[in-house]
């Protein structure tokens, strides 16, 4: 087999030794590039992630949230479709009967394990309530501590606001802290709360 | 009043005034802020942004305080010296590149002289001829800091070091032969002054860059060499030798290596200014004979800081666009290129003078 060989044309002569041509050249590019930048920088595209954000697609799949009804009441009836369908398990529902008479059936413990979920979105589409979604256009979750990542139900129902998705710098900042989610609902792990 | 005032006036004490004052507030501060700059200018040159992230609340000052971030962590980071190095060498090296970057400024006058009064540290009678003294007693930092190190990296790397500084130093002489010629003199104060004198009247001033286009070209490339900045930075190249001779270097050692680059930069362009524009000559100022000699010595400063930062613009710009010699083409570029051309400058220079004298 006959090896191909691209021969690569060279520029030889006076101006390419001589250097100060190709110098000037490259010279210009830069120059221009750096008085364009010193007054305006128009031409910078980083974006100053903690201060600035990228804008996010509303079909990014973030972080979960709990829809609600227009009663207020949670639009989940425990129907453990998502949990079924979770291929990570990380969702845990535990139905319950719920005082008002007016709602058949609710979770009393949904939790969703945020460190086990691969954001694969099956939850969503299982869900026949339109009661799970994941269009809060939170894309990075950072916290200090494990137990911040297990999102109990109150505050799936309330750490987002709808109201608000127009906005895509929703700040993350006024989440409850883990000793206010117990509080709020005693965080099971998959065991039953006492 | 009168006592401290001739206590100052006695040559030494005056001397060491003006070091202070040419060192402290002029060498060392814009060296300073070029390590600065040099990040800042590059971000512009690449479409980034930057170094803007060291801040005190708020407040961030565009990056500003990035300068005080880096020296605080320069002075507190561990000075780490290698097993089995030379401790002593190991440990002067770095003041020897400093050192003698910063004595550059010992021959350079910044403004005209106010009767006997100088704004010089000494005008010698050898000149520029100390500047070649001096940048050969760079050689000993790199040289000094590789061998001792015990790594074979800085080793290469000082090798590199030496043999490219020794070879562009011979080039740096002759580039500078043309001027010496047109000049008659290797006294600073009398090039300066010899470029305060005008072509076909009071048209162009004779400055080196008119009298010697090439010389300047050439002594241009030999000194951005002896600085051993872009494109003849294989002594440093990352990729083959990591850092080079200053490899093993911490803390505030290693910052006297970065600082002694840019002040030997901020050099550079004080000594270009000197040479070819002019020095502190503001051009087609003695058209205006009723100046008063404050406002006269206040533009001369002006003139010959914003030349020089424009040269060390300059330099920056030229290591952002330029990519790295290999060795071997340094070395080329050097022995085949520039030494013809600097004996033929001298050539053309001396039979230019012969004629038109």
């Amino acid at each position: 087999m006959e090896l191909k060989v691209k021969r690569m044309e060279r520029v030889d002569g006076i101006k390419e030794a001589m250097f100060l041509p190709g110098i000037i050249n490259g010279l210009r590019l830069t120059v221009k590039h750096f008085w364009r930048n010193l007054f305006g920088a128009r031409d910078v595209v980083t974006v100053n992630y903690p201060e600035e954000k990228r804008h996010v697609s509303h079909r990014w799949r973030g972080r979960h949230r709990l829809t609600r009804l227009d009663n207020g009441f949670l639009s989940c009836v425990a129907c453990y479709m998502c949990e079924t369908v979770c291929p990570s398990k990380c969702i845990h529902i535990e139905a319950g009967e719920h005082p008002d008479l007016s709602v058949e059936k609710y979770p009393v413990v949904f939790d969703i394990d945020e460190l086990r979920c691969v954001f694969c979105g099956l939850c969503v589409e299982a869900c026949p309530k339109d009661a799970i979604r994941m269009d809060t256009g939170i894309v990075s979750m950072a916290y200090t501590s494990r137990q911040t990542f297990d999102f109990t139900r109150d505050l799936l129902r309330d750490s987002y606001d709808p109201n608000t998705h127009s906005n895509p710098k929703y700040k993350d900042k006024d989440l409850p802290t883990p000793a206010n989610q117990t509080e709020a609902l005693p965080n099971s792990h998959g065991v039953p709360a006492s | 009043m009168e006592i401290i005032l001739d206590i100052i006036m006695i040559p030494a004490v005056l001397a060491c005034i003006k070091i202070a004052v040419i060192i402290l507030l002029f060498a060392m501060p814009l060296g300073t802020v070029l390590t600065l700059m040099e990040r800042k200018w590059s971000s512009m040159i690449q479409d980034r942004v930057g170094p803007n992230r060291a801040n005190i609340g708020a407040f961030t000052g565009h990056g500003a305080l990035h300068l005080a971030a880096d020296g605080l962590k320069s002075i507190f980071k561990e000075d780490t010296i290698p097993k089995g190095a030379n401790g002593f060498l190991y440990l002067i090296a770095p003041f020897f590149g400093l050192i003698a970057a910063v004595a550059t400024f010992a021959i350079i006058p910044i403004a005209g002289p106010i009767g006997d009064f100088t704004f010089q540290v000494t005008d010698i009678n050898p000149g520029l001829l100390f500047i070649f003294a001096i940048t050969s007693l760079n050689v000993y930092g790199a040289v000094l800091a590789g061998t001792s190190s015990n790594s074979k990296f800085a080793l290469l790397g000082g090798t590199r070091a030496s043999a490219q500084m020794i070879s562009y130093e011979v080039f740096m002489g002759l580039a500078l032969m043309g001027i010496f010629m047109v000049y008659g003199s290797t006294r600073v104060s009398s090039i300066v002054d010899g470029q305060n004198e005008y072509w076909f009247g009071n048209l162009i001033p004779m400055w080196g860059i008119f009298t010697q286009p090439l010389g300047f070209i050439l002594f241009f490339t030999a000194l951005v060499a002896e600085t051993k900045r872009a494109p003849f930075d294989a002594p440093e190249g990352e990729s083959e030798i990591v850092a080079g001779y200053f490899l093993e270097y911490s803390g505030m050692r290693w910052s006297a290596f970065m600082l002694a680059e840019y002040v030997s930069l901020v050099g550079v362009a004080a000594l270009m200014t000197t040479l070819f524009f002019g020095g502190y000559h503001v051009p087609w100022l003695h058209l205006w004979e009723s100046a008063p000699q404050w406002l006269v010595t206040v533009l001369q400063i002006i003139k010959f800081s914003f030349v020089t930062l424009i040269f060390c613009w300059f330099q920056i710009q030229l290591r952002w666009t330029v990519p790295k010699f290999r060795f071997d083409q340094t070395m080329g570029l050097g022995w085949k290129k520039l030494l013809p051309l600097s004996l033929v400058n001298i050539i053309v220079t001396a039979f230019v003078i012969l004629t038109l004298a």
